[in-house]
């Protein structure tokens, strides 16, 4: 494989796959906040 | 006895007549090191151990990194097997705190737009004649990451480590020179002056800070299976903050292994840089695209964060766009300064953070994603 088409391969490929990485990350942080909702004893837990 | 004292006072100055011009820059080279490390205040945890590890491996026979030098043991045992930026690691994750970025899951991707010069640097570094592998080790400099630059450049260009970890932890601690021009040209002052509102803490459950670093773990190793250990490490160092069940373990990995082993790689990555290995050009070309790589990262998180912007209908300061890389808090602190040069009523502080904390988990994932694409490209082994 030349240099060229192993640096575009790598660039749009990793460019795309670290956006879709984080973007499903993002998703997943929504999907364990709705999971595990804040709970208020929670905070009278820490202060008590 | 004669020939004997000859031979002996011979031995005593054969270091010296054995110095030569380049062994000389070099030690001036781990001297500005350490003067940047301890006067200026330039990352001296990394910067003071590589420029004494440069310094004594220019020390004409003292072979340090010879067969069985004394560096050389480190350097087989915890760079060559990627075992010292990995412990780090650890340390890093114990260290971070990600409820910034739970709080705010969408401005993750801003930490994805910030690793794009990584790959826009490839380009570059393959352009000027850079070896495959070598351009890769270049190019991750934009990860803005010490320790993803150090585990990507001893994994696949060993020989450049020194020019790569040095190019990489000077221009993190350069980072509020670096940004803040890029942040003037790349936006109007009325995009500058956005007030994007004081950002309210929303708590966020112990489950959830428990549960996030090991699904993290599990889907993006999943993902991108040659990054596991690079994003298992960073997540087992936060699991252990989180649990809240293992302090001493969180304390050992944040204090005392991060310590010690930050003192080991820094000696080995400043005994990387023998006169013959690092007086050369390229290394000069590596120091310039590392500079280009963090110039890229900043101006490609501002310009994502101005499409941010239009798409939230003025909603987001494009500025915070410039946070989206890896130097922890540093970059989401320079976004505050200057948002607060052009409107004294923008504090920018939380929401960059938010933009940081996605941007020490991007760059981890990039440094991943590149790694499971070389195998899938057949360029490294599996």
């Amino acid at each position: 494989m030349d240099s060229w088409t192993f640096g575009w391969t790598l660039a749009l490929i990793g460019m795309t796959g670290t956006m879709l990485v984080l973007w499903i990350l993002s998703l997943l942080i929504l999907l364990l906040k709705k999971i595990f909702p804040y709970q208020p004893e929670e905070s009278a837990a820490k202060k008590g | 006895m004669e020939s004997a004292l000859v031979s002996g006072l011979q031995g005593l100055f054969l270091g010296v007549l054995s110095l030569r011009p380049e062994h000389v820059i070099m030690i001036l080279i781990g001297s500005l090191l350490l003067y940047l490390g301890i006067k200026k205040g330039y990352e001296p945890l990394l910067l003071v151990p590589i420029g004494f590890g440069a310094i004594l491996v220019n020390i004409p026979l003292a072979e340090m990194m010879g067969k069985d030098g004394f560096l050389r043991f480190f350097y087989d045992t915890g760079v060559l097997t990627e075992v010292f930026p990995l412990l780090i690691f650890i340390g890093i994750g114990a260290m971070t705190d990600f409820q910034p970025l739970l709080e705010n899951p969408k401005i993750i991707l801003l930490g994805a737009a910030g690793q794009f010069g990584i790959f826009l640097t490839l380009l570059l570094a393959l352009a000027l004649g850079f070896e495959k592998l070598d351009a890769v080790a270049v190019a991750v400099i934009g990860a803005c990451d010490g320790p993803t630059a150090i585990y990507v450049s001893s994994k696949f260009a060993p020989h450049m480590l020194g020019a790569v970890s040095v190019a990489a932890y000077s221009y993190m601690s350069l980072v509020p020179l670096i940004q803040p021009p890029i942040m003037r040209v790349l936006t109007t002052e009325k995009e500058r002056q956005i007030v994007m509102g004081v950002a309210k803490r929303q708590p966020i459950s112990k489950t959830t800070k428990i549960v996030f670093p090991i699904a993290v773990t599990i889907f993006a190793s999943i993902l991108a299976p040659k990054g596991a250990p690079l994003i298992g490490t960073v997540m087992l160092g936060n699991l252990l903050r989180e649990s809240g069940c293992v302090d001493r373990l969180k304390s050992a990995s944040e204090n005392e292994i991060t310590n010690m082993v930050t003192l080991l790689l820094g000696l080995c990555i400043g005994a990387t840089m023998e006169a013959d290995k690092f007086l050369k050009a390229q290394t000069l070309l590596v120091l310039a695209l590392g500079f280009v790589a963090i110039s890229l990262d900043t101006a490609v998180g501002i310009l994502f964060g101005k499409v941010m912007c239009v798409l939230t209908g003025g909603k987001i300061n494009p500025l915070i766009g410039a946070a989206g890389i890896s130097a922890f808090p540093m970059s989401a602190r320079v976004v505050q300064a200057e948002g607060q040069k052009y409107n004294k009523k923008s504090y920018l502080l939380m929401h960059a953070m938010s933009a940081n904390a996605g941007g020490q988990i991007g760059s981890v994932i990039a440094a991943a994603v590149m790694l499971s694409v070389l195998q899938g490209m057949g360029i490294v082994g599996g």
